[in-house]
């Protein structure tokens, strides 16, 4: 795997997020990604953009291009230094929120891309990792 | 710090005609006149010159911020605000400024030609002088440019909220970019105003012109969709593309019990519908 070109961009305010937005999309494209994947990789860095702000106290979005043979992915890092997630089962569930949204950003993101991975450690951070492929 | 000699406001005074006239085409070589008649031109110079030579010689040069040096302020920072507006390049408005420099400096040679001591010393002060009413200029420029941008910023919350009227009863709202928090809240305001206003008994929301639907976005539309059935009319979504559609039912979210469709078309008809009219064609 071949990693073509990456980058970050903070992730600290509210503006920050249609700014993340705005990245995914183009890098979506130049990936190569369908529409639909585009949306969907879009959707999920908007969603996991504004938890890192609302929740995390901000942080930084890093992206990759990446190459594996004839598939080409596109993968993004969200990382934060705030309170960390304290009970991961709770917050990996359908519905529940520590704040006043829907409940439905981190599980909905789990479900819109391939990749998923979150590592979170209360005190420390929380640093969720996701992927799409073509 | 150097400070301006009575002999150079002096020379400044008596040689006032001849500095404008170098200064005037100093500022039409560079460019920085552009856009100015030559009347108005002549006008600012002579005008800004007066106040300069009024100001240091009543005040210390090496300081504008001071009470003296408030009128040449206040005519720098009007003239940096309308070229502002014009919309000026802030290099030409600061040159303004500069390409007073030259003709003053040759004006010190002459002054001070046998005097070299006194004449770096006044060559360093006027220097000085030009250079923070060059930043002042600069400042109120950026200041002001920074205000348009904001201004222009209400202005688009504004614009981008148009509700109109479909059909008797039947109000639409294109909704288009970014549904941050503060501009849904204008939205719904203006919906919920105009279905008062109009009696309307359908409102649709077209999101065709909206990129990303994500919870807080879906969040936003749940809360207008149930402020618009608590005012006791009925809401249509439409404008759901396929990956909109596929999106959201990935997200998790439940839309059920809102009507959608897929273009604004559909929609209208089926307001139509439930309005009780039918679209024939004339035959």
């Amino acid at each position: 795997m071949i990693v073509r070109d990456s980058g970050t961009q903070p992730v600290r305010i509210e503006q920050d997020v249609v700014l993340a937005r705005h990245t995914v999309r183009r890098l979506a494209v130049e990936c190569g990604l369908r529409l639909i994947d585009q949306t969907k990789i879009v959707t999920a860095a908007s969603e996991l953009a504004r938890n890192t702000v609302v929740y995390g106290g901000g942080g930084d979005m890093d992206w990759e291009i990446l190459e594996d043979g004839a598939r080409h992915g596109l993968r993004l890092v969200f990382r934060d230094e705030g309170p960390g997630i304290a009970d991961m089962k709770l917050a990996m569930t359908d519905g529940w929120t520590s704040g006043n949204g829907l409940g439905l950003g981190l599980t909905g993101a789990k479900r819109l891309v391939g990749d998923f991975d979150i590592d979170s450690r209360p005190g420390v951070g929380t640093r969720i990792t996701i992927a799409r492929w073509t | 710090m150097a400070a301006l000699a009575r002999q150079t406001t002096d020379a400044m005074g008596s040689h006032e005609a001849a500095l404008l006239a170098e200064w005037r085409a100093n500022l039409e070589a560079s460019g920085a006149a552009r856009g100015l008649s030559p009347e108005e031109l002549a006008r600012q110079t002579a005008e800004f010159l007066g106040l300069v030579i009024t100001c240091a010689v009543n005040g210390d040069a090496s300081n504008i911020s001071g009470a003296d040096w408030d009128s040449a302020r206040q005519f720098l920072e009007k003239l940096s605000r309308t070229r502002a507006t014009q919309g000026f390049e802030s290099h030409h408005t600061a040159n303004f400024i500069f390409s007073l420099k030259r003709p003053l400096f040759a004006l010190l040679q002459r002054t001070y030609a046998t005097d070299p001591a006194t004449l770096a010393d006044q060559m360093w002060a006027t220097t000085e002088l030009l250079d923070q009413l060059g930043m002042h200029t600069t400042r109120t420029f950026q200041k002001s440019r920074e205000e348009v941008i904001k201004r222009q910023q209400e202005e688009l919350l504004e614009l981008s909220t148009p509700v109109v009227k479909l059909w008797d009863g039947v109000l639409a709202l294109p909704m288009i970019g970014t549904l941050d928090s503060q501009r849904t809240q204008v939205v719904m305001e203006s919906l919920l105003q105009r279905i008062v206003d109009t009696g309307s008994e359908i409102a649709i929301i077209d999101i065709t012109g909206v990129p990303t639907v994500d919870t807080l976005v879906a969040q936003h539309l749940l809360k207008t969709v149930t402020a618009i059935r608590l005012m006791g009319a009925d809401c249509i979504i439409s404008g759901v593309r396929p990956q909109i559609a596929q999106t959201i039912v990935h997200l998790g979210l439940d839309l059920q019990g809102i009507v959608t469709k897929a273009n604004l078309a559909d929609a209208l008809a089926l307001a139509l519908r439930r309005s009780g009219l039918t679209v024939v064609k004339a035959s």
